[in-house]
């Protein structure tokens, strides 16, 4: 079976040969035209003059465009209605699109874009979480509060308490292909899109609407992104759109790329949180009530900004039964990037505050913070009592963490190095270690529940040769060649008899966003079906041919087993055809056991939960800050693995963006709301020698309970938190240099980390 | 009409001849700002080339660059969005396209990488590969020093790490032999073949830009969108890319690109190519000069610093007058230096003297970041007393600058850790630095105070870098 073998990468012969396609890279029409887009150079204001004149006589220039040149609608939100393509009177944010340059070359476009005489009444600002607390600005009226069980008096009649406050910095995604898309109009005037997305399906449907058509005249293909992790999944809306207005104007095709600076002023970001913590507990750790409250800077449109905040709200128990439990949830807006879908998707900010809270409550009481962990777990799986419930009414019955815990302390040797990390500080004044252990339980699922479907198509084509498409798109995690196990196990074929070309919107319609981590589970299960009802038609018709019943049918090596009757599946194939039976078929999936009131925070949003632990070591130096992560040991859950090279790939790579997220990448914008972080010359993303020096990556050899693909877990998304260790490595290392809790905040800087050394120093 | 409109030419149109991917290409007319990127991807079709960051940050674009056989330089790999065409005269450039052979048998390299699961996404692939390539050719086995230009942001970099450690021992092959000695080259004027012929045209064009790695200037092409008025290219001068070692000094031309600078000073000044192990990248270590980075009279360039601890003159000539002044003096404030017009810097001479330099760099991140504080410390101790001290800071001031008040608080004093606190109390009189997107001013200063610190605790035996620390 192909299926759980480590096979590489399905176009990793074509990344090292530099002949896989991205958009940018797919050959054009000589007529083809670049767009760039004219961008405000205030936060926030009224646009009272747009003098154009010098852009359209620059050299190069076709045609420029304004939102009042927009034919239809001019909105390319994913949902709310709230983003306009091109700025309507007003400007909400330092970057926001104001008018689009049609031109015969991408660096033609970009020097006219900078030509324009904009002028614009400036309106005062709101950049911060404090400024939008002052002014109310938000989204959804009010607060959105979660109750489970009465915190207050929890809190209220515990024997001990601690409160605090963390800041979160956002993250920018960073991928490596900037955002595109291409236009090539066709007859009849249908548009073609190729579109670096994770979302074809929406982009799609903006593009529809843009041009006032029925989808079915809207083609969209996307074939690999180069990156994705959240920012291409409605991200990429505005060049897609762009593209097909300027093409269906012009009638020539339109190709639209971001400069890399522009990607990064325009488009959305992870959210940076503030989070306020209480929390009550017994002399031996034990949580009685936290109290949250979850400050998120959304930017000037609602996005995705509300299932992120919710997300956030679902993992503030992250691993721990916590028997009463308050959240706060304020969704801010602000004038500034909208910020989006990023890897993990509002998880990684409301685990880490309950990881601050166990981290401090670890310190307060001078206990082992992976011996309290423990002790705050959910039950075991194993364990016979009663299943307890996460603070939104969901059942926890696949907890796994204890073993883990177990295991993985074993094979790191935590208790041995502990003692040698005290034993180093206690001789060093300058340079302090710090390990942390952290755990992490993450929900699959979409939480806006009609989101769980995937459809597929699958072909055989009288040769035996098997082309699929599914509704997932490729953006690196492998997912095609998951899928392609799965096929190919399924048919009992050799992988080269399996092609899966670009996702595509005119063979599987209707599809959710490759997001969540659900590409393979919902995708896979939906492959599998299709490849279920054409495995049915060819037994029929093999039992027909050698008059045999149904039974004890097998697809394997190539070849298809009805009792002691045997035939190549290539000549199977054929006499299907022979016989006039279809050899395509759709597939469809549903996640069950879904039911989910986001208001009330009550249901069953998860159909499971992934697991992961890790144990991160640092050290910092006490005069600068610097801090170099020395050993990280991990140990993961992706179920019964679909492909363990793929996984194991997924969990060092996120590891390493999640260590970056609360280490070295910090945005900045400065007080007037323009991001001063635009580019890797400032905003710096882990390199090859940030990665651990020690970097043990394993996975836990179990199955999934629920009836995913294979028993199978999702692996996108979860690892990325297993990065929070590496912060509180640093928050150990920290505290090494006083008694006072360090209360670091994120991103840890060398200097944000200088700051809470000279804080402990001076108790 | 005109179709591709890729910037206004800069003064005249060049003729440029060099190989690629093994055959020569011989291009007229080339607009002198054009990119080796722009070139390669819009007019060659060569699509495995990528554009991440167009500023020489990423390694997406990565090339990899033969020079002449008697260059004494091995194969670089180079960033090609921020190299111009003419910088590619007599060279022999391999994209990812001309890594494979023509028969499309797979660099070991490549393969190592499918073995290893070392791709994920894929857009940043063909410039490791390329990075990895050009480093095999060299001998080159630190991959963690190799890969500091290449971003990737899928794998966490420990498969590609595999893939390299497998693929280093096998040999180069033989497909790769560019040897771009015979090339028929048609010299340009605004590409003077030595420096007195630079002197005498940039007499004659004194508002000419000019470029020698063009790690700089290509950034004002990429980002800021300017068109200058017209370029001097340096590349050809191979007198200025000399080092001599004299007697009393050490001669390197302003042409001399870093990794050559890193090279030339490690015996002498180990902490000075140390922390040239941290200038920017691979690639720009391969590409920018040594000149380059002390002229655009950045505040944060690296070299400076250290040059003036060091005690360093600037040979500085204008048309056949020479000068030599203290690099300090050539900072005279923020974005001017002691300059003329038609006026370059020839070269940088560091007087021998006994080792006393520490050097360190600050930053967010250890690779390819620019530095919040650099500082270099130039402290000879004997019989117990600081018998001289020459300290300098970039990112201190708007200009890189010396620390006077601190070198008078250490000279005749015992070298104690008295003496230490007592100079960090001296800072604030030489240094008011501004808070910015890198460092707050308190940071910058504290910091700079540690670092006098942390010489001392250094001369004491202790470790002081993270870096040092093993798991």
């Amino acid at each position: 079976m192909s299926v759980k073998a480590p096979l590489p990468h399905d176009t990793a012969g074509l990344h090292v040969a530099g002949s896989a396609r991205y958009i940018d890279d797919i050959p054009v029409p000589a007529n083809c035209l670049h767009l760039a887009f004219g961008l405000s150079n205030e936060a926030r204001g009224v646009i009272t003059g747009a003098d154009l004149s010098a852009v359209r006589a620059a050299p190069g220039v076709i045609t420029v465009l304004k939102a009042t040149d927009l034919p239809h609608e001019n909105d390319v939100s994913a949902a709310a209605h709230d983003e306009p393509l091109l700025a309507q009177g007003e400007v909400f944010y330092h970057g926001q699109p104001i008018f689009l340059v049609v031109a015969t070359s991408h660096l033609a476009a970009r020097k006219a874009a900078r030509l324009a005489n904009i002028t614009i009444s400036k309106r005062p600002a709101i950049i911060t979480i404090d400024e939008a607390l002052s002014a109310n600005s938000r989204f959804e009226g009010e607060a959105l509060v979660w109750n489970n069980g009465d915190a207050e008096t929890a809190l209220n009649t515990a024997p001990r308490n601690v409160e605090g406050s963390i800041e979160i910095g956002g993250q920018e995604h960073f991928y490596l292909e900037s955002q595109a898309a291409l236009a090539q109009p066709q007859e009849n005037g249908d548009m073609l899109i190729n579109s670096s997305t994770q979302h074809p399906t929406e982009i799609q449907h903006k593009v529809a609407e843009a041009l006032g058509k029925p989808m079915h005249s809207v083609r969209v293909e996307s074939r690999r992104m180069g990156g994705g992790f959240g920012g291409k999944e409605s991200q990429g809306n505005a060049l897609a759109v762009a593209c097909a207005v300027a093409a269906s104007q012009t009638g020539q095709p339109c190709k639209m790329r971001y400069d890399r600076d522009d990607d990064m002023v325009i488009t959305g970001k992870r959210h940076d949180f503030r989070i306020n913590y209480r929390a009550g507990f017994t002399k031996d750790g034990k949580i009685l009530g936290v109290e949250f409250v979850h400050y998120a800077r959304c930017g000037w449109a609602a996005d995705l900004s509300l299932p992120v905040a919710d997300r956030a709200m679902l993992h503030a128990d992250n691993a721990y039964y916590v028997p009463a439990m308050r959240i706060e949830s304020h969704r801010l807006k602000t004038n500034t990037t909208s910020a989006t879908a990023y890897r993990g998707f509002g998880g990684p900010q409301g685990m880490l505050g309950m990881e601050r809270v166990m981290d401090h409550i670890a310190h307060e009481l001078k206990l082992d913070p992976a011996e309290l962990r423990q002790r705050n777990f959910y039950a075991s799986q194993k364990d016979t009592g009663p299943k307890q419930r996460t603070h939104y009414n969901q059942k926890v019955t696949d907890f796994e963490l204890h073993e883990m815990l177990e295991r993985l302390t074993d094979t790191a040797q935590y208790a041995a190095r502990k003692k040698a990390v005290s034993d180093w500080n206690a001789n060093n004044d300058i340079l302090k270690k710090g390990l942390a252990f952290s755990p992490l339980k993450f929900g699959i699922s979409f939480t806006l529940s009609h989101l769980n479907q995937a459809g597929a198509l699958v072909h055989i084509y009288q040769d035996g040769s098997v082309h699929l498409n599914h509704g997932g798109t490729e953006m690196g995690q492998g997912l095609n060649q998951k899928i392609a196990q799965v096929a190919a196990s399924e048919f009992g074929l050799p992988m080269e008899r399996i092609r899966i070309t670009a996702t595509d919107t005119a063979k599987v319609p209707n599809t959710s966003a490759t997001a969540a981590s659900s590409g393979s589970d919902l995708n896979g299960m939906a492959v599998k079906n299709a490849c279920n009802k054409l495995k049915k038609r060819i037994i029929r018709i093999l039992s027909n041919h050698w008059e045999t019943t149904q039974s004890d049918v097998i697809f394997t090596d190539g070849m298809v087993q009805i009792g002691h009757h045997s035939m190549s599946f290539d000549a199977a194939a054929r006499l299907a055809y022979e016989s006039r039976v279809s050899l395509s078929a759709t597939g469809f999936y549903r996640t069950p056991k879904l039911s989910w009131d986001r208001l009330k925070g009550r249901g069953r949003p998860f159909y499971y939960f992934a697991y992961g632990a890790a144990i991160t070591e640092v050290v910092i130096d006490t005069l600068t800050g610097e801090n170099r992560i020395l050993r990280t040991d991990i140990l993961h859950d992706a179920g019964t693995s679909l492909n363990p090279a793929l996984d194991i790939g997924q969990v060092e790579g996120a590891y390493v963006q999640g260590a970056g997220w609360l280490t070295m990448e910090e945005l900045v914008w400065d007080t007037s709301g323009r991001l001063q972080t635009h580019a890797p010359s400032t905003y710096k993303i882990p390199t090859c020698a940030d990665r651990p020096d020690v970097f043990n990556v394993a996975l836990w050899p179990g199955e999934n309970r629920e009836n995913t693909i294979y028993r199978s877990k999702a692996v996108g998304e979860p690892p990325f938190m297993l990065g929070i260790s590496a912060f509180l490595a640093l928050s150990d290392a920290i505290a090494a240099c006083g008694e006072i809790y360090p209360a670091l905040d994120a991103p840890a800087t060398p200097e944000r980390i200088l700051k809470a050394v000279n804080r402990v120093r001076l108790g | 009409m005109i179709w591709g409109v890729s910037g206004n030419a800069a003064g005249e149109l060049m003729n440029i001849t060099f190989l690629l991917n093994g055959e020569t290409v011989a291009l007229c007319d080339v607009d002198p700002t054009r990119t080796v990127l722009d070139w390669l991807r819009e007019e060659r079709g060569l699509k495995g080339t990528k554009e991440g960051c167009n500023e020489g940050d990423c390694g997406a674009c990565t090339i990899i660059l033969t020079h002449e056989s008697d260059s004494q330089k091995a194969a670089s790999a180079v960033n090609a969005c921020i190299m111009l065409l003419p910088q590619l005269q007599g060279k022999a450039v391999r994209t990812i396209e001309g890594v494979q052979s023509a028969q499309g048998d797979l660099h070991p390299i490549q393969n190592a990488v499918i073995e290893h699961h070392a791709s994920q996404c894929g857009f940043c692939t063909p410039g490791i590969v390329n990075s990895l390539v050009a480093a095999h050719m060299r001998g080159a086995t630190d991959h963690d020093d190799v890969l500091a230009g290449n971003l990737c942001r899928c794998t966490g970099y420990a498969p590609i790490i595999k893939a390299a450690n497998a693929a280093q021992a096998e040999n180069v092959p033989e497909w790769l032999a560019d040897i771009p000695d015979n090339l028929n080259i048609t010299p340009n004027s605004c590409a003077p073949e030595n420096a007195d012929e630079l002197a005498e045209w940039y007499m004659n064009n004194p508002h000419a830009t000019l470029v020698a790695g063009a790690t700089d200037v290509g950034l004002w092409l990429t980002k800021k969108l300017v068109e200058p008025r017209q370029i001097g290219f340096l590349n050809r001068c191979t007198d200025l890319q000399q080092i001599i070692e004299r007697e009393n000094d050490i001669w390197i031309g302003s042409g001399v690109t870093i990794d050559q600078v890193q090279r030339a000073v490690k015996a002498r000044y180990p902490g000075f190519s140390g922390m040239l192990r941290y200038f920017a990248s691979t690639q720009i270590r391969a590409t920018a000069s040594l000149g380059g980075n002390i002229a655009n009279g950045s505040p944060i360039a690296d070299t400076p610093p250290i040059l003036i601890a060091l005690g360093a003159r600037l040979s500085l000539r204008r048309g056949d007058k020479r000068r030599v002044i203290l690099i300090e003096d050539f900072y005279i404030e923020y974005g001017r230096q002691n300059l003329q017009a038609g006026e370059f810097i020839e070269g940088i001479i560091i007087p021998h003297q006994p080792d006393g330099l520490k050097v360190y760099k600050i930053s967010k991140r250890f690779d390819q970041d620019i530095s919040s504080v650099l500082g270099a410390l130039n402290i000879i101790e004997k019989d117990g007393k600081v018998q001289a001290a020459r300290i300098a800071f970039g990112g201190m001031a708007g200009v890189p600058k010396r620390a006077k008040a601190v070198e008078t608080a250490l000279i005749g004093r015992d070298w104690n850790r008295q003496t230490v606190e007592d100079a960090q109390t001296v800072f604030s009189h030489d240094f008011i630095p501004l808070t910015d997107v890198r460092a707050s001013a308190e940071y910058r200063i504290e910091v700079a105070q540690n670092m006098l610190l942390r010489v001392w605790l250094e001369s004491h035996g202790q470790t002081v870098s993270v870096r040092e620390v093993t798991p």
